[in-house]
Protein backbone atom coordinates (compact mmCIF):
# COMPACT_ATOMS: atom_id res chain seq x y z
CA UNK A 1 0.00 0.00 0.00
CA UNK A 2 1.29 3.41 -0.95
CA UNK A 3 0.04 6.79 0.27
CA UNK A 4 1.00 10.43 0.02
CA UNK A 5 1.98 11.68 3.46
CA UNK A 6 1.65 15.15 5.00
CA UNK A 7 3.68 15.42 8.25
CA UNK A 8 3.15 19.12 9.02
CA UNK A 9 5.36 21.60 10.87
CA UNK A 10 5.09 20.43 14.45
CA UNK A 11 5.93 16.85 13.49
CA UNK A 12 9.13 18.12 11.92
CA UNK A 13 10.16 19.84 15.15
CA UNK A 14 8.64 19.43 18.64
CA UNK A 15 6.60 16.33 17.85
CA UNK A 16 9.25 14.26 16.05
CA UNK A 17 8.21 11.18 18.04
CA UNK A 18 4.74 11.25 16.54
CA UNK A 19 6.23 11.36 13.04
CA UNK A 20 9.21 9.01 13.38
CA UNK A 21 7.33 6.23 15.15
CA UNK A 22 4.50 6.66 12.66
CA UNK A 23 6.87 6.16 9.74
CA UNK A 24 8.61 3.16 11.35
CA UNK A 25 5.32 1.48 12.18
CA UNK A 26 3.99 2.05 8.66
CA UNK A 27 7.10 0.44 7.24
CA UNK A 28 6.67 -2.55 9.53
CA UNK A 29 3.10 -2.89 8.25
CA UNK A 30 4.27 -2.87 4.64
CA UNK A 31 2.96 0.61 3.96
CA UNK A 32 4.88 3.21 1.95
CA UNK A 33 4.32 6.78 3.07
CA UNK A 34 5.62 9.16 0.40
CA UNK A 35 6.13 12.59 1.92
CA UNK A 36 4.56 15.28 -0.25
CA UNK A 37 7.18 17.46 -1.93
CA UNK A 38 7.38 21.04 -0.62
CA UNK A 39 4.34 20.83 1.62
CA UNK A 40 3.45 23.99 3.52
CA UNK A 41 2.09 24.61 7.02
CA UNK A 42 -1.66 23.93 7.15
CA UNK A 43 -2.14 27.02 9.34
CA UNK A 44 -2.91 24.98 12.48
CA UNK A 45 -6.52 26.18 12.73
CA UNK A 46 -9.36 25.74 10.28
CA UNK A 47 -10.50 29.10 8.92
CA UNK A 48 -14.07 29.24 10.23
CA UNK A 49 -14.69 32.55 8.46
CA UNK A 50 -16.21 31.67 5.10
CA UNK A 51 -14.55 34.65 3.38
CA UNK A 52 -10.97 33.57 4.17
CA UNK A 53 -9.26 32.30 1.05
CA UNK A 54 -5.49 32.70 1.62
CA UNK A 55 -5.60 30.55 4.76
CA UNK A 56 -7.07 27.67 2.74
CA UNK A 57 -4.43 27.67 0.00
CA UNK A 58 -1.75 25.52 1.64
CA UNK A 59 -4.27 22.74 2.28
CA UNK A 60 -5.47 22.91 -1.31
CA UNK A 61 -1.89 22.75 -2.60
CA UNK A 62 -1.30 19.59 -0.52
CA UNK A 63 -4.54 18.02 -1.72
CA UNK A 64 -3.76 18.87 -5.37
CA UNK A 65 -0.35 17.24 -5.09
CA UNK A 66 -1.87 14.06 -3.68
CA UNK A 67 -4.39 14.09 -6.51
CA UNK A 68 -1.58 14.50 -9.08
CA UNK A 69 0.23 11.54 -7.50
CA UNK A 70 -3.01 9.56 -7.72
CA UNK A 71 -2.73 8.70 -4.03
CA UNK A 72 -4.82 9.03 -0.92
CA UNK A 73 -3.31 11.63 1.41
CA UNK A 74 -2.48 10.45 4.93
CA UNK A 75 -2.13 12.95 7.79
CA UNK A 76 -0.98 12.25 11.32
CA UNK A 77 -1.33 15.41 13.39
CA UNK A 78 -4.94 15.94 14.53
CA UNK A 79 -4.82 19.65 13.71
CA UNK A 80 -3.40 19.19 10.21
CA UNK A 81 -5.97 16.51 9.56
CA UNK A 82 -8.79 18.72 10.80
CA UNK A 83 -7.74 21.65 8.61
CA UNK A 84 -7.00 19.69 5.44
CA UNK A 85 -10.08 17.50 5.68
CA UNK A 86 -12.43 20.45 6.23
CA UNK A 87 -10.83 22.54 3.48
CA UNK A 88 -11.30 19.56 1.17
CA UNK A 89 -14.96 19.57 2.16
CA UNK A 90 -15.17 23.29 1.36
CA UNK A 91 -13.68 22.66 -2.07
CA UNK A 92 -16.31 19.98 -2.68
CA UNK A 93 -19.34 21.77 -1.28
CA UNK A 94 -18.86 25.53 -1.17
CA UNK A 95 -19.04 27.04 -4.66
CA UNK A 96 -17.82 30.48 -3.60
CA UNK A 97 -14.76 29.14 -1.78
CA UNK A 98 -13.98 26.73 -4.63
CA UNK A 99 -14.17 29.49 -7.26
CA UNK A 100 -12.13 32.01 -5.27
CA UNK A 101 -9.40 29.52 -4.33
CA UNK A 102 -9.12 28.25 -7.88
CA UNK A 103 -9.13 31.76 -9.36
CA UNK A 104 -6.25 32.68 -7.05
CA UNK A 105 -4.22 29.53 -7.66
CA UNK A 106 -4.75 29.71 -11.42
CA UNK A 107 -3.79 33.39 -11.68
CA UNK A 108 -0.81 33.25 -9.34
CA UNK A 109 0.54 29.76 -9.95
CA UNK A 110 -1.09 28.55 -13.16
CA UNK A 111 -2.57 25.66 -11.18
CA UNK A 112 -5.19 23.32 -12.56
CA UNK A 113 -8.60 23.72 -10.90
CA UNK A 114 -9.08 21.59 -7.81
CA UNK A 115 -12.58 20.47 -6.89
CA UNK A 116 -12.08 18.47 -3.74
CA UNK A 117 -11.57 15.12 -5.44
CA UNK A 118 -8.49 13.99 -3.50
CA UNK A 119 -9.12 11.74 -0.53
CA UNK A 120 -7.56 12.58 2.81
CA UNK A 121 -7.54 10.18 5.75
CA UNK A 122 -5.94 10.21 9.17
CA UNK A 123 -3.28 7.62 10.02
CA UNK A 124 -5.77 5.99 12.41
CA UNK A 125 -8.28 5.63 9.57
CA UNK A 126 -5.51 4.09 7.49
CA UNK A 127 -4.98 1.53 10.27
CA UNK A 128 -8.70 0.83 10.67
CA UNK A 129 -9.90 0.96 7.07
CA UNK A 130 -6.87 0.03 4.93
CA UNK A 131 -4.84 -2.27 7.20
CA UNK A 132 -7.66 -3.42 9.49
CA UNK A 133 -7.33 -3.75 13.25
CA UNK A 134 -7.50 -7.56 13.02
CA UNK A 135 -4.54 -7.59 10.63
CA UNK A 136 -2.70 -5.12 12.83
CA UNK A 137 -3.31 -7.38 15.83
CA UNK A 138 -1.83 -10.33 13.94
CA UNK A 139 1.33 -8.33 13.25
CA UNK A 140 1.92 -7.32 16.86
CA UNK A 141 5.06 -8.99 18.19
CA UNK A 142 5.14 -7.27 21.55
CA UNK A 143 1.57 -6.95 22.87
CA UNK A 144 1.32 -4.23 25.50
CA UNK A 145 -0.35 -6.53 28.03
CA UNK A 146 -1.60 -5.12 31.28
CA UNK A 147 -1.36 -1.48 30.22
CA UNK A 148 -4.52 0.46 31.06
CA UNK A 149 -4.67 3.15 28.43
CA UNK A 150 -7.04 6.07 28.16
CA UNK A 151 -7.70 7.28 24.64
CA UNK A 152 -7.60 11.04 24.51
CA UNK A 153 -9.42 12.17 21.37
CA UNK A 154 -9.70 15.87 22.07
CA UNK A 155 -11.71 17.94 19.61
CA UNK A 156 -10.11 18.13 16.24
CA UNK A 157 -10.19 14.50 15.11
CA UNK A 158 -13.89 14.14 15.72
CA UNK A 159 -15.72 17.43 15.35
CA UNK A 160 -17.66 18.52 13.39
CA UNK A 161 -18.72 14.89 12.93
CA UNK A 162 -20.53 15.48 9.66
CA UNK A 163 -17.36 16.96 8.14
CA UNK A 164 -14.64 14.85 9.79
CA UNK A 165 -16.54 11.58 9.24
CA UNK A 166 -14.00 9.60 11.22
CA UNK A 167 -16.10 8.24 14.03
CA UNK A 168 -19.13 8.94 16.20
CA UNK A 169 -18.16 12.36 17.62
CA UNK A 170 -19.91 11.72 20.94
CA UNK A 171 -19.02 8.07 21.42
CA UNK A 172 -15.91 7.29 19.41
CA UNK A 173 -14.27 3.86 19.35
CA UNK A 174 -11.36 4.07 16.90
CA UNK A 175 -8.66 4.70 19.52
CA UNK A 176 -10.07 2.09 21.92
CA UNK A 177 -10.10 -0.44 19.07
CA UNK A 178 -6.51 0.55 18.32
CA UNK A 179 -5.55 0.03 21.97
CA UNK A 180 -7.09 -3.47 21.90
CA UNK A 181 -5.27 -4.28 18.65
CA UNK A 182 -1.88 -3.56 20.24
CA UNK A 183 -2.74 -5.86 23.16
CA UNK A 184 -3.49 -3.28 25.85
CA UNK A 185 -6.67 -2.53 27.73
CA UNK A 186 -8.67 0.60 26.83
CA UNK A 187 -10.16 2.48 29.77
CA UNK A 188 -13.22 4.59 29.03
CA UNK A 189 -13.59 7.93 30.79
CA UNK A 190 -16.11 10.67 30.23
CA UNK A 191 -13.85 13.50 29.19
CA UNK A 192 -11.95 11.72 26.44
CA UNK A 193 -13.45 13.99 23.77
CA UNK A 194 -13.43 17.23 25.77
CA UNK A 195 -11.12 20.10 24.82
CA UNK A 196 -7.64 20.37 26.44
CA UNK A 197 -7.72 24.14 25.95
CA UNK A 198 -5.67 24.09 22.76
CA UNK A 199 -4.10 27.44 21.90
CA UNK A 200 -5.53 29.07 25.04
CA UNK A 201 -2.30 28.00 26.76
CA UNK A 202 -0.68 30.96 24.97
CA UNK A 203 -3.44 33.40 25.98
CA UNK A 204 -4.61 32.25 29.41
CA UNK A 205 -2.55 29.57 31.15
CA UNK A 206 -5.02 29.21 34.03
CA UNK A 207 -7.84 28.35 31.67
CA UNK A 208 -5.71 25.66 30.04
CA UNK A 209 -4.78 24.26 33.48
CA UNK A 210 -8.40 24.09 34.50
CA UNK A 211 -9.31 22.15 31.38
CA UNK A 212 -6.41 19.72 31.69
CA UNK A 213 -6.85 19.10 35.41
CA UNK A 214 -10.48 18.18 34.81
CA UNK A 215 -9.49 15.73 32.08
CA UNK A 216 -6.55 14.08 33.84
CA UNK A 217 -8.53 13.89 37.10
CA UNK A 218 -11.40 12.18 35.34
CA UNK A 219 -9.03 9.78 33.56
CA UNK A 220 -7.16 8.90 36.75
CA UNK A 221 -10.37 8.32 38.71
CA UNK A 222 -11.50 5.98 35.94
CA UNK A 223 -8.38 3.84 36.30
CA UNK A 224 -6.29 5.19 33.44
CA UNK A 225 -2.51 4.62 33.80
CA UNK A 226 -1.48 6.49 30.68
CA UNK A 227 -3.04 8.60 27.96
CA UNK A 228 -2.51 8.44 24.22
CA UNK A 229 -3.16 11.17 21.69
CA UNK A 230 -2.58 12.09 18.04
CA UNK A 231 -2.25 15.81 18.69
CA UNK A 232 0.99 17.62 19.65
CA UNK A 233 -0.89 20.45 21.32
CA UNK A 234 -3.04 18.07 23.40
CA UNK A 235 0.18 16.22 24.28
CA UNK A 236 1.78 19.46 25.46
CA UNK A 237 -1.24 20.65 27.43
CA UNK A 238 -1.80 17.29 29.12
CA UNK A 239 1.85 17.10 30.10
CA UNK A 240 2.69 20.67 31.00
CA UNK A 241 -0.56 22.13 32.28
CA UNK A 242 -1.71 19.35 34.65
CA UNK A 243 -1.01 19.72 38.38
CA UNK A 244 -0.68 15.93 38.59
CA UNK A 245 0.09 14.80 35.06
CA UNK A 246 -0.46 11.27 33.80
CA UNK A 247 2.08 9.78 31.40
CA UNK A 248 1.12 10.86 27.86
CA UNK A 249 2.27 9.17 24.65
CA UNK A 250 1.67 9.61 20.98
CA UNK A 251 -0.29 6.61 19.75
CA UNK A 252 2.41 5.93 17.15
CA UNK A 253 5.01 5.35 19.85
CA UNK A 254 2.95 2.54 21.36
CA UNK A 255 2.23 1.20 17.89
CA UNK A 256 5.95 1.07 17.08
CA UNK A 257 6.62 -0.61 20.43
CA UNK A 258 3.94 -3.24 19.80
CA UNK A 259 5.29 -3.90 16.31
CA UNK A 260 8.80 -4.27 17.71
CA UNK A 261 10.29 -1.35 15.79
CA UNK A 262 10.67 1.23 18.54
CA UNK B 1 -21.74 50.70 9.85
CA UNK B 2 -25.50 50.51 10.22
CA UNK B 3 -26.69 47.89 12.70
CA UNK B 4 -28.56 45.92 10.05
CA UNK B 5 -25.44 45.88 7.88
CA UNK B 6 -23.37 44.59 10.79
CA UNK B 7 -25.85 41.78 11.40
CA UNK B 8 -25.66 40.89 7.73
CA UNK B 9 -21.85 41.01 7.74
CA UNK B 10 -21.51 38.73 10.78
CA UNK B 11 -24.04 36.30 9.34
CA UNK B 12 -22.28 36.29 5.97
CA UNK B 13 -18.82 35.62 7.43
CA UNK B 14 -20.11 32.95 9.82
CA UNK B 15 -21.89 31.04 7.08
CA UNK B 16 -24.62 30.24 9.62
CA UNK B 17 -28.01 31.68 10.38
CA UNK B 18 -28.59 32.91 13.97
CA UNK B 19 -32.30 33.38 13.23
CA UNK B 20 -32.74 29.58 13.27
CA UNK B 21 -31.87 29.42 17.00
CA UNK B 22 -34.64 27.92 19.16
CA UNK B 23 -32.91 28.94 22.40
CA UNK B 24 -32.39 25.44 23.77
CA UNK B 25 -29.10 26.44 25.43
CA UNK B 26 -27.25 23.26 24.45
CA UNK B 27 -24.33 25.34 23.12
CA UNK B 28 -23.64 27.01 26.45
CA UNK B 29 -24.28 23.73 28.27
CA UNK B 30 -21.59 22.07 26.18
CA UNK B 31 -19.07 24.94 26.29
CA UNK B 32 -15.84 24.13 28.21
CA UNK B 33 -14.96 27.86 28.31
CA UNK B 34 -18.35 28.92 29.72
CA UNK B 35 -16.97 30.08 33.08
CA UNK B 36 -14.30 32.21 31.47
CA UNK B 37 -16.66 34.00 29.07
CA UNK B 38 -18.57 37.14 29.97
CA UNK B 39 -21.06 36.56 27.18
CA UNK B 40 -21.79 32.89 26.59
CA UNK B 41 -22.34 31.06 23.29
CA UNK B 42 -26.16 31.28 23.36
CA UNK B 43 -25.88 34.99 24.09
CA UNK B 44 -23.64 35.54 21.07
CA UNK B 45 -26.38 34.13 18.86
CA UNK B 46 -29.10 36.22 20.46
CA UNK B 47 -27.07 39.43 20.64
CA UNK B 48 -26.06 39.23 16.98
CA UNK B 49 -29.75 38.99 16.12
CA UNK B 50 -30.41 42.02 18.33
CA UNK B 51 -27.59 43.95 16.66
CA UNK B 52 -25.54 44.21 19.88
CA UNK B 53 -22.35 43.40 18.01
CA UNK B 54 -20.17 46.20 19.42
CA UNK B 55 -20.73 44.78 22.92
CA UNK B 56 -19.68 41.34 21.75
CA UNK B 57 -16.64 42.75 19.95
CA UNK B 58 -15.46 44.26 23.23
CA UNK B 59 -16.13 41.11 25.25
CA UNK B 60 -13.69 38.64 26.76
CA UNK B 61 -15.60 35.77 25.20
CA UNK B 62 -14.17 36.28 21.73
CA UNK B 63 -10.68 35.52 23.08
CA UNK B 64 -11.67 32.68 25.41
CA UNK B 65 -13.55 30.53 22.91
CA UNK B 66 -11.42 27.41 22.34
CA UNK B 67 -12.81 26.58 18.88
CA UNK B 68 -13.43 23.06 20.17
CA UNK B 69 -16.65 22.83 18.15
CA UNK B 70 -18.65 21.24 21.00
CA UNK B 71 -21.39 23.88 20.53
CA UNK B 72 -21.36 23.40 16.81
CA UNK B 73 -21.58 19.62 17.11
CA UNK B 74 -24.46 19.71 19.57
CA UNK B 75 -26.54 22.50 18.02
CA UNK B 76 -29.80 20.89 16.87
CA UNK B 77 -30.57 23.79 14.51
CA UNK B 78 -27.23 24.15 12.71
CA UNK B 79 -26.84 27.68 14.05
CA UNK B 80 -23.30 26.72 15.02
CA UNK B 81 -22.36 29.37 17.60
CA UNK B 82 -18.60 28.70 17.15
CA UNK B 83 -18.88 30.17 13.67
CA UNK B 84 -20.73 33.24 14.96
CA UNK B 85 -18.17 33.85 17.71
CA UNK B 86 -15.43 33.48 15.09
CA UNK B 87 -17.15 36.00 12.81
CA UNK B 88 -17.31 38.59 15.61
CA UNK B 89 -13.66 37.90 16.41
CA UNK B 90 -12.39 38.28 12.85
CA UNK B 91 -14.42 41.45 12.25
CA UNK B 92 -12.81 42.86 15.42
CA UNK B 93 -9.31 41.79 14.37
CA UNK B 94 -9.65 43.16 10.85
CA UNK B 95 -9.80 46.73 12.17
CA UNK B 96 -6.51 48.65 12.07
CA UNK B 97 -4.27 48.11 15.08
CA UNK B 98 -6.65 45.60 16.66
CA UNK B 99 -4.30 42.63 17.00
CA UNK B 100 -4.86 40.98 20.36
CA UNK B 101 -1.49 39.16 20.29
CA UNK B 102 1.64 40.64 18.76
CA UNK B 103 4.79 38.83 17.61
CA UNK B 104 6.73 40.67 20.33
CA UNK B 105 4.46 39.08 22.95
CA UNK B 106 5.45 35.56 21.89
CA UNK B 107 8.97 35.06 23.34
CA UNK B 108 7.76 35.61 26.90
CA UNK B 109 5.14 32.90 26.46
CA UNK B 110 7.44 30.21 25.11
CA UNK B 111 8.93 27.30 26.97
CA UNK B 112 11.15 24.46 25.77
CA UNK B 113 8.31 22.13 24.93
CA UNK B 114 5.65 24.34 23.42
CA UNK B 115 4.77 23.01 19.97
CA UNK B 116 4.88 25.20 16.85
CA UNK B 117 1.20 24.42 16.45
CA UNK B 118 0.39 26.40 19.63
CA UNK B 119 2.13 29.56 18.42
CA UNK B 120 0.74 29.34 14.90
CA UNK B 121 -2.81 28.75 16.07
CA UNK B 122 -2.62 31.52 18.68
CA UNK B 123 -1.31 34.00 16.11
CA UNK B 124 -4.06 32.94 13.73
CA UNK B 125 -6.74 33.33 16.38
CA UNK B 126 -5.48 36.51 17.99
CA UNK B 127 -3.92 38.50 15.15
CA UNK B 128 -4.44 39.10 11.46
Amino acid sequence: MKFSYYPGCTLSAKAKDLDEYGRKAAEALGITLEELPEWQCCGAVYPNATDEIATRLSSVRALSKAKEAGQTLVTLCSACHHVIKRVNGDMQNNIEIRQNVNAYLHTMEGAEPYEGDAKVIHYLEMLRDCVGFDTLKSKVVNPLKGKKIGAYYGCLLLRPGKEMQMDDPENPTILEDFIRAIGAEPVYYGMRNECCGGYITVEDKDQAKKRVNAITGNARNSGVDMLITACPLCHYNLKKNADEPLPVYYFTELLAEALGVK
Amino acid sequence: MKTEDMIKEITRISGGNPAKCMKCGKCSGACPAYDEMDYHPHQFVNMVLDGRIEELAGSKGIWNCLSCFACLERCPRSVEPARIIEAVRVVTLRKAGANHLKPDDIPARLDDDIPQQAITSAMRKYAK
